[in-house]
Order: structure tokens, then C-alpha cells, then sequence
């Protein structure tokens, strides 16, 4: 049974020879971007970039395809649920009111509530290729030293690091606690009610808590043995050093930061932009 | 070992380990609820377990990096309003561990003590950080993000309060057992 | 010359617990000795192997008194970061002392910690993996390592540290007994080439012995009983006495009435000499020749042409099929990744056949689903704390029942009846969190007995058992299985094998190499290859006294110690 963490597959593209430090900045720094503004313009600009760089990555579509399908399941609801609580919250966003048409007293559609669901749709999707990049593309093993370079704390690098490697053990063990569970006739099926649901899962997770607990103290150990927590820094084995490759990708998304705030104080005047005046 | 240290090996380890049950628990099992983007999260109760054994800085952070790495797995990029959400329930919940004291049991005022911190921490983190963050960033409409966040603040409190109260009952019993046993 | 550890009156009494738990130890280790430490669980011998190391007091608080001086420095005024300069640990668990993502990693994270620089390290981790030859496997995960290649893993990763000592905290729980082997040649070859200080910690005596040591320390109830040559201790009888298993071939010496002397060299089957008991041995074999006895009883559950593969791989379970009849006991063999446990996956329904018959008591399984298979065959996991989700003993065996919907009064007539056959009766009011590991082990088996399977299949049911607490779970199983309970038992324990399960089916690359007689296959050197195993040392005990049919011999000492001993 395989249970790698993401996807990752070694290749020889610009992207994979990035070190892992500047793919997760640089993946923060436009998530961030697209946190930050709501002009579709700037979205768009930078969905595109990073479709470009997905494409460049050499990232098989095929291997992402039953999460892009989900995806758009998830934002067509989300654009659904939306608009049945606010349908005119674009209106109240832009300012402005122009009707196109409506179904009766409450659900009306205007120009504004479109823009502004579309905006947000834009908003949602732009930032997916780029995280797909950033987990398909790192190697787990540089993972922790990236965080640890990008300032955070060793101990905290190193915590996500050890998740990802007893994630694998502990699913594991999880299918095998739950399927000699079933096999005692406890139910784990959505077939159950809710409460009995509850406490079925607790037959299966408190096993598979309490071993995991067990075993803290004797991870803890055989660090400690190690030499672990021994100065406050460490060096790391897996660490990629910064090239020039590294300082273009810093640049570029730089730009974008740039680009995004100069748009916000001096064109739009705020984080939206405003078709409708 | 003589200065207590912030961040000792065995709480980094509990951190790790504990993100890796949240993470397991949040893909394997969840019962999903009538409102979208949210689910009868058992997961929570991992954290407030961990929480009351190791305290918030583990619980703020198993939760955080379990949610993170969940939607990083899923692929359908990081939900950052959510993610940060997860780990403010986390880190208040944690707070159980300077309140609770294993030593006597883990009686009535215990269970109350624990319970009442986690319905603060659910209430803060999908009723006030989730929301408001979801406005900030998605600008999504006021009322729709309230009404998920009372759902998940609900079903979330439900899950940590069932599960990981009974998760704490059986650790105290083990270790008022385990405490000073002579061999036999 | 200075001894590098020196024990000196020294005792220790974790705090919470009533009395120490070692007790008033003196001990001197001299620098390139190679010692092994033998002792039942609970006898204090891994307490010895944590002061060592620093875990205790860094680690496991307690009362120390009396003095521990490693390369002349006490130890009391040092912390776990010095003394691991001076003392490497290699744990039990390899999977728990696996931190890194891949072996490069590992092996390099005692420098990562002393902040050593990238190049040097990436020297260094080529350096020590080539000593383990894990040098090509540097980028590989641990999910594609077996247990042997981790704990070599583990060894490198503390040899990168260049310390004098070397602690190996039970190396062989964990291996099957092939791999074991290698193991112990592999740490017998580092001695020799660096010249450390070894100290092995470990209760398989046989297994370790593979290779000379110079001296054993058996340690029991806190104090050191014994502290010899293994020649001395092997023509004694104190092993016994303290609940250490001796080799096999020492046990049928002394069946014969060879009276053991150490100037026979008994220290290895290689070394012995037989010149002057060979016609005991003989005698013995004569006088005790024994036959298997068949069992010729309806089928109970059979396998017929099982195919399967996991989604787009090779196909991992190869046209097998067998028939196991009612009231057998039969062990299922193979190394790791031969498919033992995907066929007990396969028959319980945790995967799905893709072709073939799989009949219990005949009726056919593949259709059914894990709980309906659930009433037909039970399981029990290897580790029982993986099973017990209730806080009492008693409510943990009704469980199953209580998900039929079955009244309370059957309920409990059938667990207290379930509780009686397994010995628990007297502790149907303990919280389980009580347990020692073999009642807790006695509780998972209940649990699954309850339900009336009629095949129980238990996963390595003794694995990391000291002798004592293995008899304890076996002796159970053979009573089960002497009141009609049929048995399959998934193992790589030879010892098991041989003397519990007349019958094996050795299983490699997903197809059954040998269905037949246990000692018949731990005679044969090609079917141990196959599986894994190693010969039994009675074979070649055998050979050495000119019995030539070796399997007969061995299936000889098996039906005597089955008669006389029990």
C-alpha cells in the first residue's frame, strides 16, 4: 500500500529546481496577493501565470483531474448558497444597481451581483495551480527545512515534518483498527444513526489515539539521543541553496505584490474594482 | 533537565504525532452536514485531547498544521480563513491543561471544566476569527458566514465534547492505574 | 586497562514504583568488549541499558545511588547530550527511531543537530551508509524499507555520531529470523573492524550467539545473576532457571543426558564438539522416534485458485490454494512482502479477491461482507492495545455481542463462559488499563472467541514476548486449540512454528512454496531461503551425530517435549 504524502515527482523543470524555501514564500506571497485584492484583472493576470507554471512544471492534468472536478462542484455550490443568502450583496459592494432581470420580490440578478460573484470565483480558483505547483513540485524532505529557512522556528519545522512522516503509519493503522473493529460486527457504515455513529468511532479512534500515544515518548527518546534541541539552530541535510533562478521567481512575485498595491492606492482606491462607476 | 523549556522534544513530538491523528481523522472520518463547508469534524477532539495533555502551544499548532496540510493534500489550495480558525480552537482549548490536574481523576468538575473550554474555543474560532476573516479576504456576505459558522461552532463543540470527554475519562483511568503499581 | 563503563554499587528506583528496580549493581565493561545482556521482561535489563544511555534520569525520573562512570566521568553530572557523544542507542522500535523522510535524512540527523555543514554531512551519510550498504538506497522513504533495512538505518545513524559505545536495545524483536541473522553478522563485523565497545540487550540468546560475544551478563529481579563466559553459562543450568530460553541444541543435549561441559565449546552448533555424546544423541533418537499424528477431520476452511493485486500492480497473491481441516493448528510463513497478511486480508475481507473460492465450514465468503465474515472467522492483531477500546474487561469481550442485539443474559453467560476458558474470570471487574501485555492479549483473543468464530487467525501472536509470556500466550492457544479451536497463526517465529503448529504453508512472491510437516521445512535449506527462516539448530545437531534423517529427529524432539513436559 502506498500512502505518499502528495504527489510529488521528481523531474528536471524550472520549477522543481527552485529551492523549496523561495516555492513556499513565493506561494504565500501571492496567496496572499490574492487574499489581499479583489480586482479580477490582477486575479486573472495571475491565474494565468500560474497556469503557465503549471504547464511548465509538467504536472499531468491527468493526475489532478478528480480535484479540479471537485473543485468546480464545490464553487458552483458555494455560488449557489451565495446567492440564496445575498442576492443582491454585490450591490451593496459596488454601490451601484443594475437589475437584468428577477425571479420575484427577493431573488433579483444585477450586473453587480455577476461581477461579484464571478470576482469571487476568480478569487477562489486562481491561487489552485499554485499551491498543486508548490506540493507537486517539493520534495516532503525539504519541507521542514524550507518553513525552518522562511523563519520559523526549528521545532515547529520539524513537528510538520514528523507529521508527514507518521502520517503514512498512522492511516494505516487506522484501516486496520477499523476493518478488526467491523469484523466484531461494530458498524462503521452510514447505514447507523448519527450517535451510534459517534461512539462506533470512538471504538476505532481511542485504540489508535492511545497507541499513538504511547509511542510519543518513545519518538521523543530516541531524539533526545540524538542530540535533538541540543543548540537553538540546526542545519538540514535536505536544504537547497538559492541560486539566481531563485531571486527571478522572488522578483516576479514581487512584481505582482507591486503591482496588486499600486493598483489599490493609486487606480482603483481600494481593494475592489469598480466597473460600475 | 533543569529549565523548563517552552517547547520541550516530547511536546514537539506530541505536536507532530497529533497533527498526523487530526489529519487522518479529518480525511477518514467525517459526517458530512447539511451546510456546505462544514462536517461533524471528530478531528477537533484530537485537539482538545492533546490539548488538556499537553497544552496550547501543541493543540494551537497540531490543529493548524493537521487543517493546512488537509486542504494541502486535497489540492484545492490552503483555506486560510479556516486553517487559522482551526488553530485558534486548538490553542484555546489548550488552556484546559493549566486548568486540569490528572492527578485526582477526571471527575465531574474536570468534565465541566474542559467542556467549557471548548465551547469558548469553538464559539471564538467559527463565530468570531472564522467569519471575520472570511469577510476580510472573500468578502463573502455577513449573514451566509454566520450561519457556517454557527453550524460548525455547534457540530464542532458536539464532536470535542462527546468524543474527546471520554477520550480524557479513559487516559485518567489508565493513569491513576498506571501511577504506582508493584511488581507482582 | 580502565573499563570504559563502570558500575559501582550502583541502584536506582523509578519513582513510581514501590521498590528499585536495580539493585546494588557492580559491573565493569572494558573498552572493545563485545557483552550481551540476557533477561526476562521486568528484569530490570533495559532500566541497565537507559542508564546507560542518559534516558534515565534525562527521560524517566527516579532515585539513582551509588556511581555509573563512562570513560571515567560520572554520569550523574552529565546530560543526555553528552553522554550520546560517547554511547550510540539502537532502539527496539525502528520504526519510532525512523524520524527522517528518507535514509539520507535520517542517518544524517544527529549532524543536522550539531549543526554541521551541508557537505561534510553529505560525505559523512555516504561514508556510514556504505558501512550498512544502505548507500543506494539514500533517497528512499521509509515506506519502501523492510524492518532489517530500517534498523540498519538507525544503526548508521548513530555510527555518524563516531561514538565508543554501541547499545542495541533488543535488535531482533522485530526481524524475522533470516534478517536477524544478518543482523547480528552485521554487528559482529563492525566490532571487529572499529573496534567499539558493544553491548547487546536482548533475550533471544540462540539468535545473538550466531556470532561470539565475550561475555554474557544475565540479569534478573534487578541484579546481575550471573556475569561469564558463554561457554560457562551454556553447560549450566541457570539460563532455565531464570526464564531464558537455551539454544535448542543445549535442550536436546541435555534430553539425551549429555552432561554439558564448557571444553565441548557449546557456545555455537558450529563449534560443539559431539565426539564424545553423539552416541546418546543417538540412543536418544532411537529410543524416542515418533510419528506425526494426521488429522483426518472434515475441511473447515478452504482457499481455492485466490488471485489478487492492489489497483494497476503486479499481482501479489498468485494462484493459491489450500484446505485446512477442523481443529488444526497451522502457521502461515514467508518473509515480509511474500503476502501473508494480504491472504489473512483476503479471507477476512479487508480486500477483495479478484478471483477464486474462499470457503469457510462450507459456505462461500467472497460474497460476504467483514462483519458477515466477522461471525465465520475471527481475527486477532498483533498488538492487543490496538483492539481494546472500553475501559472493562468486561464490557470489552460483550461488545461484539451487544452488536448482534442479543439479550443481556446470553450476553453474559457467554462472556463469563468466554472469561472461564481464558483464564480472566477473576478479573471481570479490572479496569484493563490494569492488564500486564499478555492478559490484555488474553482479553483481545476473548473478544473475537466470544463470537464463535469458527477459524481464529491471530497476526504474529508472540512477537517482541519474552520466553515466559510466549508460553503463556502459546500454552493458551494449544488449550483452545485442544478443545477443537480451529487455528492459523500468521508468524515468522521459528520456535512457534516448530513446536506449535505440526503443519506450515510457506508462502514467497505470492505463491505457496512448501505445504507440509514444520520440521520438515526448517530441515530443508532451500525452503528457509525461500521463507526467510534459518534451519533449525537441531538439524544440524542432527547431522553432526550421524542421525541421517534429520527431520525425524527433530520431529522426535518436539513429541517429547510434547509428552513429557506438559
Amino acid at each position: 500500500m502506498k500512502l505518499k504524502m502528495f504527489s510529488y515527482n521528481e523531474e528536471n523543470t524550472f520549477v522543481h529546481r527552485l529551492s523549496g524555501v523561495t516555492k513556499l514564500l513565493c506561494f504565500l506571497i501571492l496567496s496572499f496577493v490574492v487574499m489581499y485584492t479583489y480586482d479580477i484583472r490582477i486575479m486573472l493576470l495571475i491565474g494565468a501565470f500560474s497556469i503557465y507554471l503549471f504547464k511548465l512544471s509538467r504536472i499531468s492534468f491527468k493526475q489532478v483531474r478528480f480535484l479540479v472536478m471537485y473543485l468546480l462542484f464545490f464553487v458552483a455550490l458555494n455560488g449557489v448558497i451565495t446567492y440564496f443568502f445575498e442576492p443582491t450583496h454585490g450591490n451593496m459592494l459596488y454601490g451601484t444597481y443594475h437589475e437584468l432581470f428577477r425571479f420575484n420580490d427577493i431573488y433579483v440578478v444585477t450586473q453587480e451581483q455577476l461581477f461579484y460573484q464571478v470576482s469571487k470565483m476568480v478569487k477562489y480558483m486562481c491561487v489552485i495551480p499554485m499551491g498543486l505547483i508548490f506540493f507537486c513540485t517539493t520534495n516532503p524532505s525539504e519541507f521542514a527545512s524550507s518553513l525552518n529557512h522562511a523563519k520559523v522556528p526549528y521545532k515547529g519545522a520539524y513537528a510538520v515534518s514528523l507529521t508527514l512522516r507518521y502520517f503514512p503509519d498512522i492511516a494505516r493503522q487506522f484501516t486496520d483498527i477499523s476493518n478488526a473493529q467491523q469484523a466484531r460486527g461494530i458498524d462503521m457504515s452510514a447505514k447507523a444513526k448519527v450517535m451510534t455513529r459517534l461512539k462506533n468511532t470512538l471504538m476505532v479512534i481511542s485504540p489508535l489515539i492511545f497507541s499513538a500515544l504511547d509511542r510519543v515518548d518513545m519518538i521523543s527518546n530516541a531524539m533526545d539521543l540524538r542530540g535533538f534541541g541540543k543548540y537553538p539552530k540546526r542545519t538540514w541535510y535536505t536544504y537547497r541553496k538559492l541560486g539566481k533562478e531563485d531571486a527571478l521567481a522572488f522578483v516576479v512575485c514581487l512584481s505582482f505584490v507591486a503591482l496588486a498595491l499600486y493598483m489599490a492606492i493609486f487606480v482603483t482606491n481600494g481593494r475592489f474594482y469598480n466597473p460600475f462607476i | 533537565m533543569n529549565k523548563k523549556e517552552l517547547f520541550s522534544t516530547k511536546m514537539l513530538v506530541a505536536t507532530g504525532l497529533g497533527a498526523a491523528l487530526f489529519l487522518v481523522l479529518f480525511k477518514f472520518v467525517t459526517i458530512p452536514s447539511p451546510i456546505a463547508n462544514t462536517s461533524f469534524q471528530i478531528a477537533y477532539a484530537v485537539a482538545g485531547f492533546f490539548g488538556a495533555l499537553f497544552g496550547p502551544l501543541c493543540s494551537g499548532l497540531l490543529a493548524f498544521i493537521g487543517h493546512a496540510l488537509n486542504d494541502a493534500m486535497s489540492g484545492w489550495g490552503i483555506w486560510w480563513s479556516w486553517v487559522i480558525a482551526s488553530g485558534v480552537s486548538g490553542l484555546i482549548m489548550g488552556i484546559s491543561y493549566f486548568k486540569i490536574n490528572f492527578e485526582n481523576g477526571f471527575g465531574k468538575k474536570e468534565i465541566i471544566t474542559f467542556n467549557v473550554i471548548q465551547v469558548i474555543a469553538n464559539v471564538v474560532a467559527w463565530l468570531i476569527v472564522a467569519p471575520v476573516l472570511d469577510i476580510a479576504i472573500y468578502s463573502e456576505p455577513a449573514n451566509l458566514v454566520f450561519v457556517q459558522g454557527i453550524w460548525a461552532a455547534i457540530m464542532n463543540a458536539i464532536s470535542t465534547g462527546v468524543v474527546g470527554t471520554l477520550l480524557l475519562v479513559a487516559y485518567a483511568s489508565r493513569q491513576v492505574k498506571e501511577g504506582s503499581l508493584d511488581k507482582e | 586497562m580502565e573499563p570504559i563503563i563502570k558500575f559501582e554499587n550502583f541502584s536506582f528506583q523509578y519513582f513510581s514504583q514501590k521498590t528499585a528496580t536495580l539493585k546494588n549493581i557492580n559491573l565493569a565493561i572494558y573498552p572493545g568488549e563485545k557483552i550481551l545482556i540476557v533477561g526476562p521482561s521486568g528484569s530490570g535489563k533495559s532500566t541497565l541499558g537507559n542508564c546507560l544511555n542518559g534516558l534515565i534520569p534525562f527521560a524517566y525520573k527516579g532515585k539513582i545511588s551509588g556511581s555509573l562512570k563512562i570513560k571515567g566521568q560520572e554520569t550523574k553530572n552529565q546530560n543526555i547530550f553528552s553522554l550520546s557523544k560517547n554511547i550510540g542507542t539502537v532502539l527496539q522500535d525502528s520504526d519510532g527511531q525512523f524520524v527522517g523522510l528518507s535514509v539520507g535524512e535520517d542517518i544524517a540527523f544527529a549532524l543536522e543537530n550539531e549543526n554541521v555543514g551541508q557537505d561534510i554531512m553529505k560525505q559523512q551519510v555516504r561514508k556510514v551508509a556504505a558501512m550498512v550498504d544502505m548507500d543506494r538506497l539514500l533517497e528512499s522513504s521509509p515506506f519502501e524499507l523492510s524492518g532489517g533495512q530500517k534498523q540498519r538505518v538507525s544503526l548508521a545513524g548513530v555510527m555518524v555520531d563516531d561514538v565508543d559505545i554501541l547499545l542495541f536495545d533488543e535488535p531482533l524483536a522485530n526481524l524475522d529470523p533470516a534478517t536477524g541473522k544478518t543482523a547480528i553478522e552485521l554487528i559482529d563485523d563492525i566490532h571487529k573492524q572499529s573496534n567499539k565497545t558493544i553491548i547487546i540487550i536482548e533475550h533471544r540468546l540462540e539468535d545473538v550467539l550466531h556470532r561470539d560475544v565475550d561475555r554474557i551478563i544475565l540479569v534478573d529481579d534487578g541484579q546481575i545473576v550471573v556475569d561469564d563466559k558463554a561457554e560457562n553459562i551454556l553447560a549450566s543450568s541457570i539460563l532455565k532457571e531464570h526464564g531464558i530460553r537455551e539454544p535448542l541444541y543445549i535442550t536436546a543435549l541435555k534430553y539425551a543426558g549429555v552432561d554439558i561441559k564448557p571444553s565441548m565449546k557449546p557456545a555455537h552448533i558450529e563449534t560443539l564438539d559431539v565426539s564424545d555424546c553423539a552416541q546418546k544423541v543417538r540412543d536418544w533418537f532411537i529410543e524416542n522416534k515418533a510419528q506425526l499424528i494426521e488429522n483426518n477431520n472434515e475441511p473447515m476452511l478452504e482457499l481455492e485458485h485466490i488471485k489478487f493485486r492492489y489497483d494497476n500492480t503486479r499481482e501479489i497473491i498468485k494462484d493459491i490454494s489450500f484446505m485446512i481441516r477442523k481443529g488444526e493448528m497451522v502457521s502461515i510463513i514467508g518473509r515480509n512482502g511474500a503476502g501473508k497478511s494480504t491472504l489473512s486480508k483476503l479471507i477476512l475481507g479487508f480486500e477483495k479477491v479478484d478471483e477464486g473460492k474462499i470457503i469457510c465450514d462450507g459456505h462461500d465468503l467472497v460474497e460476504d461482507s467483514i462483519m458477515e465474515r466477522g461471525r465465520q472467522v475471527g481475527v486477532v492483531l498483533q498488538n492487543p492495545n490496538q483492539m481494546l477500546s472500553k475501559p472493562l474487561i468486561y464490557d470489552e469481550i460483550a461488545l461484539g455481542l451487544r452488536n448482534q442485539g442479543l439479550s443481556e443474559d446470553e450476553i453474559r453467560e457467554r462472556v463469563e463462559n468466554v472469561m472461564k476458558i481464558c483464564g480472566l474470570y477473576e478479573f471481570r471487574k479490572w479496569p484493563i488499563s490494569a492488564l500486564s501485555y499478555g492478559q490484555k492479549k488474553r482479553v483481545s483473543i476473548a473478544c473475537i472467541l466470544v463470537l464463535n468464530p469458527k477459524v481464529l487467525i491471530l497476526d504474529e501472536p508472540t512477537a517482541g514476548q519474552d520466553f515466559a509470556h510466549y508460553s503463556e500466550i502459546m500454552e493458551f492457544l494449544k488449550q483452545l486449540n485442544d478443545n477443537g479451536q480451529t487455528i492459523v497463526l500468521i508468524t515468522h517465529d521459528m520456535h512457534l512454528m516448530l513446536e506449535y503448529t505440526p503443519r506450515a504453508i510457506a508462502l514467497n512472491d505470492g505463491k505457496i512454496v512448501k505445504d507440509g510437516s514444520s520440521a520438515e521445512i526448517l530441515c530443508s535449506k532451500e525452503l528457509c531461503e525461500k521463507a526467510n527462516l534459518k534451519e533449525t539448530s537441531l538439524m544440524q545437531l542432527a547431522n553432526k551425530c550421524g542421525i541421517d534423517s534429520p527431520t525425524d529427529y527433530v520431529t522426535a524432539f518436539i513429541e517429547y517435549e510434547r509428552k513429557e513436559l506438559r
